[in-house]
């Protein structure tokens, strides 16, 4: 695999490039920052029952991704004109790299307040002192809290969890197979596999979805169902959320399999989607681990 | 425009009229705006910062006003306390943190041999994202309910019951993330990548290695701060329960999510002045910097061990006895790694034929100030002690103490040092000294005086104090003002030193060491054309 060499590499600050690479004046960023600015303002208001609210994080989000669209498209443009020489891949790796490290600490603040509460918090809120105050909470995981005021039942590993584990897992195969392909210049292998690892994570967000609905309507278990609820909706759902852009940026590196991009040894952009989809893939680990099975 | 730099010709080791042949920056003010040049967006942050570090300033001065005198004068207790938290949010957030990336955008690709950053277009978003995200945090005073008032730590339940303007600052926050992440990820692969041949990463500048290791630390905790404020914009609109018992949440929780984010965020503040003080004592005692592994290790260390401290934060707040003494001993180890740099920077000047321009009296008045903040700080590890002083005036004092005297000096020290080659004149010394003095002095005014304030047990964040803590609040508000005019003068100092005065060579120091000063002055718009060769 390219993925561990080529940082190495560049460690002894050895090859010195025969030129350098700057892109031209932009607008994309400046852009981009009015988009983000729109949904900030728009959200603040939304939350607080205010207008504009919804309008305006619709426009911002359509301007973001309108940004998205034209500024990546301006990447893949260069590349495929060949304005990026070996020094730029390398600088893409590690920045691909760091990005999905910055990724792994966000989700590690909610692990760890995953941990904190069922370790720390709920046993605490049982404990003697409290008694007082909540003589008939036990401080027992799962917990909705001392004043939890409806029953909830949480949601085990069987069957869709573990299902979705298997679809991820396979869909990490699939993908594997694709990036063999594009390295074997097989063109219509790449693509079928390529096809396949969309599907499976598109398979996933729709068993996803039923199961929310399934906690919802059956099992009551909501986002407000205390610290339970809590945790379990905001892990799987910015897990799910990053399912969502893995699966985007999957079909947006199939449509430039289909136009022709990318070679059997010129691809990073293939491979910080693989790297980026294994690691969402990784994270799904941890919650069928801590979130479902213990 | 050509978008791609050929590597023409002769590698020009003194970097004369580098710029003749090719383009210079666009006219007007578009080139602002879409710039994909390292020495623009560095000169924007900076600029943005000292914006901010006024604004900031002011809302200091507002708050020494109001406690120059005990009772209720100029402000009601509810602006008080937005007026504190909005301090401290600006002043790290919108002042601090972005002048020191607009120093790493200026000099960082200059000392490694660079043309620029690795990703200039990025670049230019990390800065861009800065405005909207101080926008936000103005709006935010003029919303119902006003700004946020919870202390720039944004302690839950505090932040989970103030009204829409809490919301803006997440949501500026998490903008201003989404900057530091960029930027930090920009940094690092340009520091990684971008050397020139020859520059191993144990020649590399001191203030690459400290930029380096900071960066590591943003990519690190910028995002757990997201997680902390995203729960608590939860727990505000969507019904969570992260921070609320009466749920199975915790309050205490959002504290060490919090700090496990602030302490290497207090880092992030101060290893980058590090790396500049590493830049100025050399040249000015015109000898090597004593100890350069030494100091990269020690940077590391306290990089490693910033992770492992944040509950001292917290000794009064309910953490068990074996956890206090863990994290007052591993707070204590901090003094190691960090006195090995002070007495490096002293073996330095040791015997050098030391002269006092005004960076170098920057430098010599944060050595000396800000180890006395490490000392408090020391102090304040110590948790029966901090138990005592814990949110009171002593703990004001000790940070300022680090981030006035520390970083803000080192900043300072900094502009003087660089202003040359940034636009090719020298500044005028008198000046630069008298901002100095007037600095320092009004500075020691303002903090000194707020240690025994502490000791005497005023609590901070209050507009009113009781009648015994009278005259020395007197004292720290003239200081304060003294201090915030002062800044006037560097102001003055710095847009002289843009417009005119003395010619200054390529490199006007005579001590100074590395490759920024191989570039004429000022510097060219594309720093290194071709790889310059690092022996």
């Amino acid at each position: 695999m390219s993925a561990s060499h080529a940082p190495a590499a560049s460690a002894t600050a050895g090859s010195a490039p025969t030129s350098y690479f700057i892109p031209e004046p932009s607008s994309w960023p400046v852009k981009g920052s009015i988009a983000l600015f729109c949904m900030a303002i728009g959200a603040a208001t939304w939350f607080n029952d205010l207008p504009p609210g919804p309008w305006l994080v619709a426009f911002g989000f359509a301007m973001l991704a309108y940004v998205l669209y034209g500024w990546f498209g301006t990447v893949v443009g260069e590349s495929e004109a060949g304005k990026y020489n070996s020094q730029v891949d390398v600088s893409f790796r590690w920045s691909m790299s760091w990005f999905i490290f910055s990724e792994v600490m966000f989700f590690a603040a909610f692990f760890g307040a995953l941990f904190y509460a069922r370790q720390l918090s709920v046993p605490w809120l049982g404990d003697l002192e409290h008694k007082l105050l909540w003589p008939d909470f036990g401080g027992q995981w799962p917990s909705a809290g001392p004043q939890a005021s409806e029953k909830f039942t949480t949601m085990g590993p069987f069957p869709i969890p573990a299902l979705n584990t298997a679809l991820l897992l396979m869909s990490g195969v699939t993908l594997t197979i694709a990036h063999h392909a594009l390295k074997d210049n097989n063109r219509g292998r790449l693509k079928l596999f390529m096809a396949l690892t969309i599907a499976l994570g598109v398979l996933f967000l729709g068993f996803q979805a039923y199961e929310y609905s399934h906690a919802y309507s059956e099992l009551n278990l909501k986002l407000t169902s205390g610290i339970y609820g809590s945790t379990f909706f905001l892990l799987t759902g910015f897990h799910g959320f990053h399912v969502t852009v893995g699966a985007t940026m999957l079909i947006v590196i199939l449509a430039r399999c289909m136009k022709g991009h990318f070679t059997p040894d010129h691809h990073f952009a293939f491979e910080a989607v693989a790297w980026y989809w294994h690691f969402v893939d990784v994270v799904w680990l941890g919650l069928f681990f801590v979130v479902y099975m213990f | 425009m050509s978008a791609v730099l050929p590597a023409h010709g002769h590698a020009d080791d003194h970097g004369h009229g580098h710029d003749d042949h090719h383009h210079g920056p666009p006219p007007g003010l578009m080139r602002w705006v879409k710039t994909t040049n390292h020495k623009d967006i560095g000169t924007l942050y900076l600029w943005f910062s000292f914006v901010m570090f006024l604004s900031g300033g002011v809302l200091a001065l507002t708050i020494r006003a109001e406690l120059f005198q005990p009772g209720l004068q100029i402000v009601n207790p509810e602006f008080f306390n937005q007026l504190t938290t909005m301090h401290g949010v600006m002043m790290v957030f919108g002042a601090i943190m972005p002048a020191f990336v607009g120093f790493a955008n200026w000099m960082i690709p200059m000392q490694i041999g660079a043309p620029d950053m690795a990703f200039a277009r990025m670049n230019n978003w990390s800065f861009w994202l800065l405005i909207p995200a101080a926008g936000l945090l103005v709006i935010s005073f003029f919303v119902p309910g006003g700004a946020t008032a919870a202390g720039w730590t944004l302690y839950a339940p505090l932040s989970t019951q103030m009204g829409m303007g809490m919301d803006l600052a997440i949501f500026a926050l998490h903008i201003m993330g989404a900057s530091s992440i960029m930027g930090s990820i920009n940094i690092v692969t340009t520091i990684l990548n971008m050397r020139a041949p020859g520059m191993t990463l144990m020649k590399m500048p001191m203030f690459c290695w400290t930029w380096l290791i900071t960066a590591y630390l943003l990519i690190a905790v910028m995002p757990v701060l997201a997680g902390a404020i995203t729960m608590v914009l939860t727990d505000r609109h969507f019904g969570t329960s992260f921070f609320n018992a009466a749920g199975g949440g915790d309050p205490v929780m959002y504290q060490h999510i919090f700090w496990f984010f602030g302490h290497p965020e207090v880092y992030i503040m101060i290893l980058p002045a590090f790396g500049i003080i590493s830049h100025v004592v050399p040249a000015f005692a015109r000898k090597p910097l004593f100890g350069y592994s030494s100091m990269v290790y020690a940077t590391s260390s306290i990089a490693i061990l910033s992770f492992i401290v944040w509950a001292h934060h917290m000794f009064t707040t309910g953490i068990p006895a074996a956890g206090q003494l863990f994290f007052m001993y591993a707070t204590m180890l901090i003094a190691i790694p960090t006195g090995v740099k002070v007495f490096n920077w002293i073996a330095t000047m040791w015997k050098g034929s030391m002269t006092f321009e005004t960076p170098m009296l920057f430098a010599t008045g944060f050595i000396f100030v800000f180890t006395m903040g490490g000392f408090t700080g020391l102090i304040l590890a110590v948790t029966p002690i901090d138990i005592q002083l814990q949110d009171t005036y002593y703990v004001v004092a000790h940070f300022h103490y680090v981030l006035v005297a520390g970083s803000l000096f080192a900043m300072f020290s900094g502009v003087y040092f660089w202003l040359p080659k940034w636009t090719g004149h020298m500044y005028d010394e008198g000046l630069g000294k008298l901002h100095f003095w007037t600095s320092v002095i009004f500075f020691n005014i303002t903090f000194f005086p707020m240690h025994f304030l502490g000791l005497a047990g005023m609590p901070r964040r209050i507009p009113d104090y009781a009648t015994q803590f009278s005259d020395f609040n007197a004292i720290a508000s003239v200081g304060a003002f003294g201090f915030g005019l002062s800044q006037l003068i560097f102001l003055a100092a710095v847009l002289k030193c843009i417009k005119g005065g003395a010619k200054a060579g390529d490199n006007p120091w005579e001590g100074a060491q590395g490759l920024e000063w191989t570039l004429s002055s000022p510097a060219p718009y594309h720093s290194f054309e071709t790889p310059p060769v690092v022996k």
